[in-house]
């Protein structure tokens, strides 16, 4: 019997919670599905006017990502805490934070992943111009590990508790404020000419610090959580 | 090697015992007794840190557990009430990332051993989901086999377990304890393990 490294753990997290959403698969496509519903509505809703659709594509879908991304919050712990894996991944010889971040991965793999490559196809509904398209899905792959991050964040504190999947989102959305107003801000500079580096870049920082800060920061409300 | 000082612990706002001291050293199984709601499984809980004493201290090998972190945790073996398996899972799979988050490497080679040994010949590839109370139990305590900590926590181990299991479990104790083991548990089961004196501990 080998000894696990740190890296090994992680991929190890990463792996299993794959496995496990292969097998539920379910979970995984209502969080797509969703996407695709809300974001398709809204060119049946306002009418044809490429004008119109054009200019409000960007928020469209960054909304409609923020609001699935969302969706699967309420399960990226709750299952583990209730069959008393949680308690076997607090005992693991290595940091809480280490596996926390492996269960973000995974999350985001499942959960973020499909948004981002699906996210041309629905800009297209809305008349994007090629640029635009590209930008805004550089926008989200950028931005949608943040939501995964911070999610779990809120997941880890609202665990256990009755309603938890309503909290969680009116504790995450108002942090994924900032994310959105960069995410659609660097759509509308290249829709008007200008450049889309500096919200790139300001969205290039907030993912840092977000994984700086948040795996350590979940692994401590799970620690509460537990008690 | 655990050295329990002086221990208080608390539900919410309600005292389950004071004032707890005792030591567990190489070869010494210790079965914490009391009835339902005396705070065995708070006890348990807290030798793991999942719960942060009212007053006292939880020293391992001379050190206090908060300060050793994950080094204790790397020598502590916990089985709970939750079986801490999958069920889309099957056994093999549930066996490995267990082990892989007790920080071991486990084959599959040795993975299947040790579910044959636990009884499950055959039922390795099935989804846990299909299998019964006793059968989901077994799978979890093949964690036990390919333990290496020195330190095991074991709380109500012989529920939803057959006659036959419980003596595989005695036996499995009765080597660990030959290994310089420690286990510490509780149950409402008679539990025997041969050639070793059992030690008993009652909260009131």
């Amino acid at each position: 019997m080998k000894k696990l490294s740190l890296i090994a753990l992680l991929l190890l997290v990463i792996r299993r919670d794959l496995l496990l959403a292969m097998r539920r698969r379910a979970d995984v496509l209502t969080t797509l599905i969703f996407f695709v519903m809300v974001v398709s509505l809204f060119p049946l809703g306002v009418g044809p006017e490429l004008d119109m659709l054009r200019k409000m594509a960007p928020g469209v879908v960054w909304v409609a990502a923020l609001l699935a991304s969302m969706l699967s919050l309420a399960r990226l712990f709750a299952a583990d805490y209730a069959d008393g894996t949680l308690e076997q991944m607090m005992l693991a010889p290595q940091s809480l934070s280490v596996l926390v971040l492996g269960k973000m991965v995974a999350h985001w793999m499942v959960s973020g992943l499909p948004l981002v490559l699906m996210a041309p196809v629905l800009g297209l509904q809305f008349d994007m111009a090629p640029q635009a398209l590209g930008i805004l899905m550089f926008g989200l792959l950028l931005g949608t590990p943040v939501l995964s991050m911070l999610g779990a964040v809120g997941a880890a504190l609202t665990l256990g508790l009755r309603g938890g999947g309503v909290l969680v989102s009116l504790l995450v959305l108002p942090l994924c404020i900032p994310v959105l107003i960069f995410g659609t801000g660097a759509v509308e500079a290249v829709n008007s000419g200008l450049s889309p580096n500096a919200n790139l870049a300001l969205m290039g920082a907030i993912v840092t610090m977000a994984l700086v800060f948040t795996p350590w920061v979940t692994a401590q409300a799970l620690r509460i959580s537990m008690e | 090697m655990l050295e329990v000082s002086n221990l208080a612990c608390s539900r919410g706002d309600h005292p389950l015992f004071t004032d707890l001291s005792f030591a567990l050293e190489a070869g010494e199984l210790l079965q914490v007794q009391g009835e339902n709601g005396k705070g065995k499984t708070s006890l348990l809980r807290t030798l793991c840190g999942f719960m942060q004493p009212v007053a006292g201290e939880i020293r391992w090998r001379g050190e206090n557990i908060e300060e050793l972190d994950e080094d204790y945790y790397a020598e502590l073996l916990y089985l709970g009430h939750h079986n801490a398996i999958k069920d889309e899972l099957n056994a093999l799979e549930n066996l490995q990332i267990s082990a892989g988050l007790a920080g071991i490497a486990l084959s599959e080679k040795e993975a299947v051993a040790a579910l044959r040994r636990m009884g499950l010949k055959g039922r390795e590839h099935l989804p846990v989901k299909v299998l019964s109370q006793g059968q989901r139990r077994r799978a979890a305590l093949a964690r036990m086999l390919v333990s290496d900590a020195p330190l095991w926590v074991l709380d109500e181990p012989l529920t939803a377990l057959d006659v036959g299991a419980v003596g595989l479990i005695q036996e499995l104790l009765g080597e660990h304890l030959a290994r310089d083991g420690m286990v510490i548990f509780t149950t409402h089961q008679p539990l025997v393990v041969e050639g070793v004196e059992l030690r008993r501990l009652v909260l009131s």
